[in-house]
């Protein structure tokens, strides 16, 4: 995999110390080789060109960016690539199968959960690791757990609806 | 953004680590959670030529109790496992209420509570409940280990009393001597945002008699302000209403607040005297009370 950087002029391209990671990315197992300043949102966007995953604020505020490393929700613009070497990432784009929709995606669609789509994949992947631990939550720990995300359109009441709607189909799947 | 080139190094043992930083010198940054460093590097507030990595060193996720009570926290416990911690809400009240309202929810995930003492953001939280408990870090170098007590720990914004080859691997509450009880109440404007009043309240009581007490600040001053007098006004007796209304006053009175966007100064330190009464009206059990 090659990540082209940006030729600021002042750093000599011999200078760039690389290193090779491997980590594993909804599902699949990966190599790369990358600078440590490298952000885990530009290998994600940039190296494996997984564009779900969006950068909002880029200074940990916004948690548009949210992936889940070993399952736990983290802020990808706000840890090095580097540190991803031996762990697994989820994104976005592994939600869905190949014929359907996670039921997050179906609730957040049904419920009308988003309007210009920017926040939704990093509200979505927040939701996921919620629910993946805390399958029945109340109202009050949805927006408690959604609480690092913001969203600029939707005033989160269909976000929070679409995620205990999301709930509701996995328990009565399970 | 991007942070400024560095080399990056995450070993596997804490001695490689000290090695790597005793190299480093003053370029050289310990890596823990990472959600104060990163963004201070992607700003280029910070450029440390050396990253040194601690993630992979072991046994340094741990919160536990001693036999004697004495809470140990290491340096990889993240705050989300102190918001989740049993441990926590059975026996420290001030860190169990801290917890949950420490940044947001994702960076709890990956931020630490060692790293956000070193860090020493005079508006951090934890900074606070160290102080009101009597807490201490403990350092690890090539010398060996020290013990820091938090009030000397941190000596200006942003700056700590480590030498450059040395890793806070450790911070301490000592063991309460009574019954302990307390609170933290944070005023923020929003999740994540910093606090725009914080107070901290760590008792420890025997019998009726409160036998310790600590209470610190945050947002209020230049750095966390320790409210040593108002603290003392709950030692040696009963926690009556008198010597909760005597104390909030003194913590109202220690305080240094700034008007700015959060807020005025006149405001800030209302909510302060507010906190101290509520923290301590829960404790002793009469309902909440306005200021």
């Amino acid at each position: 995999m090659t990540i082209v950087y940006d030729d600021r002029g002042d750093e000599v391209a011999s200078e760039v110390p690389v290193r090779r990671i491997r980590f594993t990315i909804n599902g699949e197992r990966k190599v790369a080789e990358v600078e440590p300043r490298l952000l885990l949102s530009h290998l994600i966007r940039r190296g494996l060109g997984l564009t779900g995953t969006h950068m909002g604020c880029d200074t940990t505020n916004c948690g548009a960016c949210t992936v889940l490393v070993d399952g736990r929700a983290v802020k990808s613009c706000t840890m090095l690539a580097v540190q991803a070497d031996g762990h697994e990432i989820s994104t976005v784009e592994g939600l869905a199968t190949a014929s359907e929709l996670h039921p997050l995606q179906e609730g957040f669609s049904d419920e009308h959960g988003l309007q210009c789509g920017f926040c939704t994949p990093g509200m979505m992947m927040a939701a996921k690791a919620l629910l993946d631990s805390n399958p029945d939550p109340t109202e009050e720990e949805v927006r408690w757990a959604l609480s690092g995300n913001l969203c600029r359109c939707t005033g989160y009441q269909n976000i929070v609806k679409s995620v205990l709607w999301a709930a509701d189909k996995l328990r009565s799947q399970s | 953004m991007y942070p400024s080139r560095f080399r990056y190094e995450a070993p596997h043992s804490l001695d490689e680590a000290i090695a790597l930083l005793r190299d480093g010198g003053d370029y050289a940054k310990v890596l823990a959670g990472g959600q104060s460093l990163v963004p201070l590097m992607k700003l280029r507030f910070a450029s440390p030529e050396l990253i040194v990595d601690i993630n992979n060193l072991p046994g340094l996720g741990y919160h536990r109790a001693d036999p004697d009570g004495t809470l140990r926290i290491g340096a990889l416990c993240r705050h989300a496992d102190l918001e989740r911690s049993a441990l926590l809400q059975a026996t420290q009240p001030t860190m169990a209420g801290a917890a949950p309202l420490i940044a947001d929810p994702i960076v709890r995930n990956r931020g630490t509570l060692v790293g956000s003492l070193c860090h020493a953001d005079p508006q951090g939280d934890w900074a606070s409940v160290m102080l009101a408990l009597g807490g201490s870090v403990v350092a690890a170098g090539p010398g060996g280990r020290r013990t820091i007590p938090m009030a000397d720990f941190v000596t200006g914004p942003f700056q700590n009393v480590l030498e450059p080859d040395e890793i806070a691997v450790e911070a301490v509450i000592p063991a309460a001597k009574g019954a302990r009880s307390g609170g933290y109440l944070k005023l923020e404007r929003r999740v994540g945002d910093f606090a725009t009043v914080g107070v901290a309240v760590a008792m420890e009581t025997s019998g009726e008699t409160v036998t310790r007490a600590g209470i610190a600040l945050t947002g209020v001053g230049g750095s966390t302000v320790a409210a040593a007098e108002a603290a003392g006004a709950l030692v040696g007796g009963p926690l009556t209403a008198e010597r909760i209304e005597r104390a909030a006053d003194l913590a109202a009175g220690a305080a240094r607040p700034r008007t700015d966007h959060r807020g005025s100064a006149e405001y800030k330190r209302h909510i302060v005297r507010t906190f101290v009464v509520r923290i301590l009206g829960r404790v002793d059990g009469t309902a909440e009370r306005a200021a």
